[in-house]
């Protein structure tokens, strides 16, 4: 900090940065789609030069028509539909238990030293484990999915949000405290929003806790579903087809990750502005 | 000041640390006696640890173990005191506006009138125009000023004031204890102000409390007789030599006591 920054004169209002290129300003998605282009060219071609073997690995042509193929046949959105519904159901009853439990449990001592040792249980198993007792309680159907989802999600959100209320910066409870804040403007004005980036962070996690959820609950036993899809291609040999079904999980993370990272960027909008994060 | 009314009266007051791993108690403050009159500016220095903080935070009522007796003159407009935080301590999710209104709306006012009545204070710290900037768009000084406007705006008797510009450079620093008389004869509040820096107390005092190394005590009450307004250069006088040598002198056999690695607040 220089001297001068601290002058009153009205020099640090917003400084605005002459606009970049065009390439400046979309460097970062520039190399993402030049790396993805590449290995997908060296893919193809190695492929059709008989260097990669087509049988075990297909090539990017060949998904994608299979993926053109499978879009149109009903069966498809039928198991779309069964993965889909398992994924945000398990995942959103997820983050309305969680993330009250969590601050709850971080706000009251006493309720978190109740739940902790289910959390660190349950959450030490792997909760693919669970997956055969859940299909005795839940059938093939979709609920046992949505169970497995649940438990994968739950953990990832509850345990970083009872951190954050734990976490939360002595000197501004003292703020709070000194200024006769109550307990509730206590927990809405400070616990709250400081624990805001460790819910987003459980929210990351718990998006690929949920997939992985999907994707061996349906792989497991299922009738329908995704991974229903994949195994079906797997035992066929269709590799075109399964690693089509592998690209919707994917896609699906990466819009997920995507989408909390909107949400991120709302609510931390008083913090600077990350360089490349 | 014509009528003394007195703003503070500590009697007899001690606490005791309970040092988190040992779980030794340990005597922070003993038997501190302070009085202190309605619109004085009194400092306490000390080495750090010395517990000058812990009895800051005891008067504002963050520390309610403590023995002994402290009376504050409950004014007829605002609250008793309020508090500057060392480091700011801005949330750092609200404007600066919102963290100037921030113990108003403590006490149930409604977000739009804490704003407006916010202003005034934002003006008095010279931070006009940055209303709805955010702490970390703030350099050190200007979230020192936001700092003090928030407890300027609940209308405090007496403004505690926790080493507000430790963590500042040397010339900001300077600056800003100009300011602070500046907005001390403004405001005309009764301030309370812990610092180790014994310039910083001397130039902004009527009365610097020197205290010794822990367990706290009082070693000395010294009136400075300054005339006021004061200047920076005030600071180069030989009255105001004469009196940084006095201080330095209680101070200095006390810091050759261990100074305290603790957690406890300096």
């Amino acid at each position: 900090m220089t001297a001068a920054s601290t002058s009153l004169s009205r020099r640090s209002a917003p400084r605005r940065r002459p606009p970049p290129n065009w390439f400046k300003r979309h460097e970062r998605l520039v190399f993402a789609v030049a790396g993805v282009v590449a290995f997908a060219l060296i893919w193809e071609v190695g492929s059709r030069l008989g260097v990669i073997n087509e049988l075990f690995f297909s090539r990017p042509s060949a998904i994608a028509r299979a993926g053109f193929e499978e879009v149109q046949l009903p069966r498809f959105w039928v198991d779309f539909q069964a993965s889909a519904t398992e994924f945000s159901v398990g995942y959103v009853i997820a983050i309305v238990s969680a993330i009250p439990l969590g601050l709850a449990a971080g706000w009251y001592r006493r309720l978190q030293y109740t739940l902790d040792p289910w959390l660190n249980f349950l959450n030490s198993l792997p909760r693919v484990a669970l997956l055969p007792i859940l299909i005795i309680w839940f059938g093939l159907g979709v609920e046992s999915k949505i169970a497995v989802v649940f438990l994968g999600a739950f953990f990832s959100i509850i345990i970083p949000t009872i951190q954050g209320v734990k976490t939360t910066d002595r000197r501004l409870l003292d703020v709070a405290n000194s200024f006769g804040a109550s307990r509730a403007r206590v927990f809405l004005t400070v616990v709250g929003p400081a624990t805001v980036p460790f819910i987003i962070t459980g929210l990351r996690l718990g998006v690929a806790r949920a997939l992985i959820g999907v994707v061996t609950g349906e792989l497991f036993a299922a009738t329908t579903g995704l991974g229903v899809m994949i195994s079906r291609a797997s035992a066929s040999f269709q590799t075109d087809r399964l690693l089509f079904g592998v690209l919707i999980f994917t896609f699906t993370g990466i819009l997920g990750v995507e989408a909390i990272r909107r949400v991120e960027n709302y609510f931390q909008r008083w913090r600077p502005a990350k360089q490349g994060a | 000041m014509t009528d003394t009314q007195i703003a503070l009266d500590a009697r007899a007051v001690q606490f005791y640390y309970e040092d988190p791993t040992t779980h030794e108690r340990l005597l922070a403050i003993e038997k501190m006696d302070l009085e202190i009159n309605v619109g004085e500016f009194v400092s306490i220095v000390g080495p750090s640890g010395c517990g000058k903080s812990t009895f800051l935070k005891i008067v504002n009522g963050l520390l309610p173990t403590y023995d002994g007796e402290i009376s504050v003159l409950e004014p007829d407009h605002g609250r008793a005191h309020a508090m500057v935080f060392q480091d700011s301590a801005l949330f750092p999710w609200y404007s600066i506006v919102s963290n100037v209104a921030y113990g108003l709306t403590c006490q149930g006012v409604p977000k739009k009138e804490a704003h407006a009545r916010a202003m005034p204070f934002i003006e008095m710290v010279g931070l006009t125009g940055f209303e709805t900037k955010y702490p970390y768009q703030l350099s050190g000084g200007m979230q020192q000023r936001a700092n003090l406007a928030r407890a300027l705006t609940v209308d405090p008797e007496i403004l505690l004031m926790d080493e507000p510009f430790a963590a500042l450079d040397a010339q900001t620093r300077e600056l800003m204890q100009a300011e602070l008389l500046r907005i001390w004869h403004q405001a005309q509040k009764t301030v309370l102000f812990i610092t180790h820096q014994i310039d910083e107390a001397i130039y902004l005092s009527d009365r610097v409390i020197v205290m010794s190394a822990r367990p706290g005590r009082i070693l000395a009450d010294i009136r400075v007789d300054l005339p006021r307004p004061r200047e920076l250069k005030i600071k180069r006088s030989p009255a105001f030599v004469a009196l940084t040598d006095q201080i330095w002198s209680l101070i200095t056999p006390q810091l050759h006591d261990d100074a305290p690695a603790t957690g406890v607040a300096s």
